[in-house]
């Protein structure tokens, strides 16, 4: 400071005192705050980012950048950051930022698909999109390997991560039946149909169907297949039957899948099995094969009402049907007959039928058996099964005491005896019947004639001018003669009590 | 700037801040106390370039979070939407609502980073001893000053908009980390304004005239 020390050279110089300098003023701890605050910001943010992946779309519909959830399981995981187009211009290049814990999603099989609102068939899903925009779906997938970059699927997937097996039906037509359709299992819905496509020859339709758990495990590799589309009415010996799987099976169709009783104990079927698709559960439970067990029968009567596929029954239970019906005019002896082919199905004879010793000739037990029951009186006829349709069935029926028939086992196929129409002894029986009551009608006449004379009588008896009335009026009169007569003697008596003694005084 | 008022300081006088008494520093005592009204007397305010520097510093750094962080959530039904302040401006760009965006554009994103700015080359000029346009940059102080509190205005909107919009089922509004640094931003700068010593954009002036340097606390 040259200046006051020139103006004031007699003043005395201060000590000079060194003033501890506050080396960092407090004021910095601020910044540094602030910048700590501002690093940890960045680093939670560059640690919390997830993976990030590209899901390669068909279009862009419905994709907002930055808007756009990816969803696992109704869990929003991760948005879209960016969509572009790809280099070759035929699909979009969506980029996602996950949520750092969804990286383990991210496999070599994960699936995405964009869930917009889809109606189709029986299946209306998505409709929260509605409001919310739509938001890619994720389904988890089972690979090891990890991956970033996805193909989206065009639908969702209908299995979803339901375990269950996947079949393969083969059938020549599609019906009604479409992806998503369902399948029955004893009318539960047990899965659905995921896709079909047609064989590579052009033959017949590979539908694929997914079947989950627990229901998978009852199909066997014998398990019948059939379409439960729509309405099944069929007009049989038994009835009419309207069968349908589901309301929603008449709306649009189904499978439906069945295994035969005997085939439960099998292993379940694996997954991809083939199975042939039927047209209904009837065909679907057809024995396959016939042979060995058919059988002709001859009838010497009308066979109106009996047609191919009728049932044949025992004991009311069916276990075969007719084949084949021929009619038969014998130029010789001028007999017209009808010829019946039936064919039965042996896994119906029961479980104790199965059991034949292993060491046996099949062939000598089955001609044993037969005989066996034929001379047990093991006959065929003609029954009706419905009275209004008037179809007819076979049955096999025990009549004791029918007459006994030798088996010609040169026929092939085997005939067996048939003993005329229950419905013709019914006949007779009514007949019968009729006449009996037609002498009690007789005999009834003469009872009522005999009764309206017993009333006549009757009424004579009683008429007002009959003698049996005017002699009852004098007895009544006599009677109260009688009872005056008794009063007057009563009355002396009273006043004259000695008469008793001394008899009425002459007075 | 020939001619250079003689300071207060120069004359070894201090003026109160507060009701701008001129008094004299008792003997012996470089500050004390306002004869009129018991204010603290400084001939500079403390450290006055290295809090307000202190404060710009911290101001920058929230500067970024506050830009690039959320300030706003909204949750609908459609699901949560984070906006930070300049998606914020580009929602509001359209034919009709251009002058709202510009308001947003200039009240959130100009005037904080100007503010910094501006504050950065008055300490940097005065602690370069400048003397060229004191007037251009005491202007430059005091339009800081004045502007400066209308930043808040976007955290008070905020804090309004989020107790108001709380239809719970139907959409809700949550504020996001962006608006605390936001926030910050504001204050930091506010009291880095305050912080700052006008009087100091003189000094070298008068110091350079003089020929001698003026020592910052």
């Amino acid at each position: 400071m040259p200046d006051r020390q020139k103006s004031f050279p007699k003043v005395p110089e201060s000590k000079i005192v060194v003033k501890k300098r506050m080396r960092i003023s407090l004021v910095w701890v601020i910044p540094v705050v602030a910048a700590v605050a501002g690093i940890w910001i960045a680093v939670t943010h560059i640690l919390g980012r997830g993976p990030e992946i590209t899901i390669m779309f068909k279009s862009a519909d419905g994709l907002e950048t930055r808007k756009t959830k990816v969803n696992y399981n109704g869990l929003d995981i991760g948005v879209l950051s960016t969509v572009r187009l790809s280099e070759d211009h035929k699909s979009m290049i969506a980029t996602a930022r996950l949520s750092p814990n969804a990286k383990d999603l991210l496999v070599k099989d994960t699936k995405f698909w964009v869930v917009r609102p889809r109606i189709s068939g029986l299946n209306i899903s998505g409709l929260s999109t509605l409001i919310s925009g739509s938001y890619i779906g994720m389904q988890l997938g089972q690979s090891d390997e990890r991956e970033t970059s996805f193909v989206a699927l065009e639908t969702p997937p209908l299995t979803g991560d339901v375990p269950g097996r996947i079949f393969t039906l083969k059938t020549s037509e599609l019906g009604s039946l479409d992806a998503g359709v369902p399948v029955f299992f004893r009318q539960l819905q047990a899965g659905q149909i995921v896709s079909y496509e047609l064989d590579k020859g052009g033959e017949f339709l590979n539908i694929k169907i997914f079947v989950r758990a627990p229901y998978d495990q009852y199909v066997t590799p014998d398990t019948r297949f059939w379409q439960a589309s729509g309405i099944d009415v069929s007009l049989t010996a038994s009835g009419i039957h309207v069968k349908t799987e589901s309301l929603m099976s008449i709306l649009a169709g189904g499978v439906a899948f069945e295994t035969p009783e005997e085939s439960h104990l099998m292993p379940p079927a694996a997954a991809e099995t083939a199975f042939n698709l039927f047209n209904d559960r009837t065909e679907a439970f057809k024995p396959p094969i016939c042979n060995p067990h058919t059988y002709l029968l001859v009838f010497k009567q009308s066979v109106r009402g009996l047609t191919v596929g009728a049932p044949v029954e025992f004991y009311g239970i069916t276990i075969g049907e007719v084949t084949k019906i021929t009619p038969e005019l014998d130029v010789k002896t001028m007999e017209g007959s009808v010829n019946v082919t039936i064919c039965l199905d042996p896994k119906r004879y029961g479980v104790k039928f199965m059991d034949v010793p292993a060491n046996e000739d099949p062939v000598a037990a089955h001609r044993k058996m037969n005989e066996t029951l034929v001379s047990r009186g093991l006959r065929v006829q003609l029954n009706t099964g419905n009275l209004l349709t008037g179809s007819l069935l076979v049955s096999l029926v025990f009549t004791p005491d029918a007459p006994p028939v030798v088996l010609d086992w040169s026929q092939d196929p085997l005939q067996l005896p048939t003993v005329p129409d229950k419905l013709d002894s019914i006949e007779d029986s009514v007949a019968k019947l009729l006449k009996n009551l037609n002498q009690t009608v007789v005999g009834a006449r003469g009872t009522i004639a005999s009764a309206d004379k017993l009333l006549d009588s009757a009424n004579q008896l009683i008429e007002p001018n009959s003698v049996m009335s005017s002699e009852l009026n004098n007895m009544i009169q006599q009677g109260s003669g009688a009872a005056r007569a008794l009063r007057i003697l009563a009355d002396y008596l009273e006043r004259h009590p000695e008469a008793l003694i001394r008899g009425k005084t002459g007075e | 700037m020939s001619t250079s008022n003689p300071t207060a300081m120069q004359e070894g006088l201090q003026s109160c801040e507060a009701c701008g008494l001129l008094s004299r520093p008792a003997p012996g005592a470089e500050e004390g106390r306002c004869p009129r009204c018991d204010e603290e007397l400084v001939f500079r305010k403390k450290a006055s370039l290295e809090r307000t520097v202190a404060y710009l510093i911290a101001a920058a750094i929230c500067y970024v979070p506050a830009n690039l962080l959320p300030v706003m959530t909204t949750i609908t039904s459609s699901g949560r939407e984070s906006d930070t302040i300049m998606q914020g401006v580009v929602l509001l760009w359209s034919p009709t609502g251009w002058p709202l965006s510009l308001i947003v554009l200039f009240a959130s994103i100009m005037i904080p980073s100007a503010k910094i700015v501006g504050l950065l080359y008055l300490v940097i000029s005065v602690k370069r001893g400048s003397i060229r346009n004191n007037p251009q940059r005491i202007r430059l102080y005091r339009t800081i000053d004045i502007i400066g509190r209308w930043s808040m205005v976007d955290v008070f909107v905020d804090t309004f908009t989020v107790a108001l919009i709380q239809l719970q089922p139907l959409m809700s509004v949550e504020p996001g980390p962006g608006l605390f640094f936001f926030a910050a931003v504001v204050v930091f700068t506010m009291m880095a304004v305050e912080s700052f010593d006008p009087r100091l954009i003189w000094d070298s002036e008068s110091s350079t005239e003089t020929g001698k340097e003026v020592q910052h606390a």
